[in-house]
């Protein structure tokens, strides 16, 4: 059996932000990234982040991954990378096992920060499992990371901020986007973004959502229809739309499935979207030494993914006996950051959200 | 269908490589996923659901949502979103739920 003082499991940005900041306190990590490539789902994100300089502000994802992992070679001495690794179990006594290469490994670290992130959402109409019928994060990484289009035309369900930047990415490559659907009466996402949109022409239902869809062996046709002010279909409103892809971009779940099985608490907070761990201010689990960060502590940006990972990671590395003169510092920093983010209309959800499992 | 110009990006593509889907050869690149390489020649349909046989597609790309399990040289149940495509694969649509050979 393996040992290690910190396990962090995920390479997206919190995984790789923890990774830094614990080891440039001179703590022994091991990185374990399902993937191949480390940076999680910053890899197809070709937009430029918002927030400030410290979270790569106009900066595209794709690009901040790179700047992550350069700054992680920095302790390449202190860091273990597994790529392709995929831990599977986790177990009350602190061992967890993972697979890599067809080979079973058992890891007993000291502590261990989750970082696994989120999957996208679905949604129940009739048809929904016909191909041409995709996750909006899965369109995106299938046109930015490997370069083939999803299909002609594309109809988006969610008017959220991934619903909007993956349209204008559709666009982008050439692809046509029919309509962008939303229940709710209000778009979700930054008016940036929608204004963006609308200026390409791409019609915005908000109050609308999806009724049908058709199709033998693959999409052909949605049929929307108008919701009432009690989000029903009203009879009578529907019109349809050909297609031959339809994305769907509802919202986000934490990835929990670790956090179950070591037993930690957990809370269902539908602001942070779904089955969220009870955590402290040092984003400790009710497991002593285990720490999350990130999507998978409640659904939000990747900017304060990778500072949530940067604090987590100060924090396991000071509770190992690691420590440096502006640890308070860089600590006071991070929480000031985390603020910052969360001010305004979204944050005001977030914050009510974490204020039902901070304890 | 590849996306051959884009504003933003350029894809690094690795060399040509034939592989085998049920049967008929196509070319893909080597180390993308299968299931872009099946998309890009405009296969959408990569398994069947259990009970009603319903056609399945490609859904989360990452390896999270198990719709696009195939058999590949022989292995069943493998995500065809995350395996990497390499020179003489055999990729075949699963039938059920998959038998060791």
């Amino acid at each position: 059996m393996r040992t290690t003082e910190l396990a962090i499991i995920g390479g997206g940005p919190a995984g790789l932000s923890a990774a830094i900041s614990a080891a440039s306190l001179g703590t022994k990590v091991t990185l374990i990234n399902r993937d191949d490539d480390l940076g999680g789902q910053l890899i197809k994100q070709t937009h430029m982040f918002f927030g400030s300089q410290k979270q790569y502000a106009s900066i595209r994802g794709i690009d901040i991954a790179g700047i992550l992992i350069k700054e992680l070679e920095k302790y390449q001495d202190n860091i273990e990378i597994m790529n392709d690794a995929t831990v599977i179990s986790m177990y009350e006594d602190g061992v967890f096992s993972v697979v890599q290469n067809e080979k079973y490994i058992k890891i007993k670290p000291q502590s261990t920060i989750i970082a696994t992130g989120a999957s996208e959402k679905f949604l129940t109409f009739p048809n929904n499992d016909l191909p041409g019928i995709y996750g909006a994060g899965a369109v995106q990484t299938l046109m930015n990371v490997h370069g083939v289009a999803p299909g002609k035309s594309v109809v988006m369900i969610g008017a959220g901020n991934i619903g909007l930047i993956v349209s204008y990415q559709l666009m982008q490559a050439g692809i046509q986007v029919k309509a962008i659907v939303d229940a709710s009466p209000k778009i979700g996402g930054y008016l940036v973004h929608a204004s963006k949109i609308r200026r390409m022409g791409i019609p915005i239902y908000t109050s609308h959502s999806i009724k049908y869809a058709h199709g033998t062996d693959h999409l052909e046709k949605v049929t929307l229809s108008r919701l009432d002010e009690k989000w029903q279909q009203i009879p009578g409103s529907e019109f349809d739309i050909e297609t031959d892809v339809l994305c769907i971009s509802v919202g986000l779940s934490p990835l929990t499935e670790l956090l179950w099985q070591q037993g930690c608490e957990m809370r269902f907070v539908p602001e942070l979207g779904g089955h969220v761990p009870v955590r402290n201010e040092n984003l400790e689990t009710s497991i002593k030494g285990v720490y999350v960060a990130g999507d998978v502590a409640g659904v939000e940006e990747a900017s304060s993914a990778m500072v949530e990972g940067r604090l987590a990671g100060l924090n396991a590395a000071e509770a190992l006996g690691h420590t440096s003169r502006d640890l308070e510092d860089k600590r006071k920093d991070c929480v000031e950051q985390l603020n910052s983010l969360r001010s305004g209309h979204v944050g005001e959800k977030i914050l009510s959200g974490l204020s039902k499992v901070t304890v | 269908m590849r996306i051959e110009e884009h504003p933003i990006l350029s894809f690094d593509k690795g060399r040509k490589v034939n592989f085998i889907f049920d049967g008929k050869a196509y070319e893909g690149y080597e180390g993308e996923p299968i299931a872009a390489a099946l998309h890009a020649a405009g296969i959408l349909v990569l398994g069947h659901s259990h009970n009603k046989q319903r056609p399945r597609g490609f859904y989360c790309a990452i390896g999270n949502c198990s719709s696009c399990l195939m058999v590949v040289n022989g292995q069943p149940n493998v995500r065809v979103c995350t395996e990497k495509l390499q020179e003489g694969m055999v990729v075949e649509t699963q039938v059920g739920k998959g038998d060791l050979r």
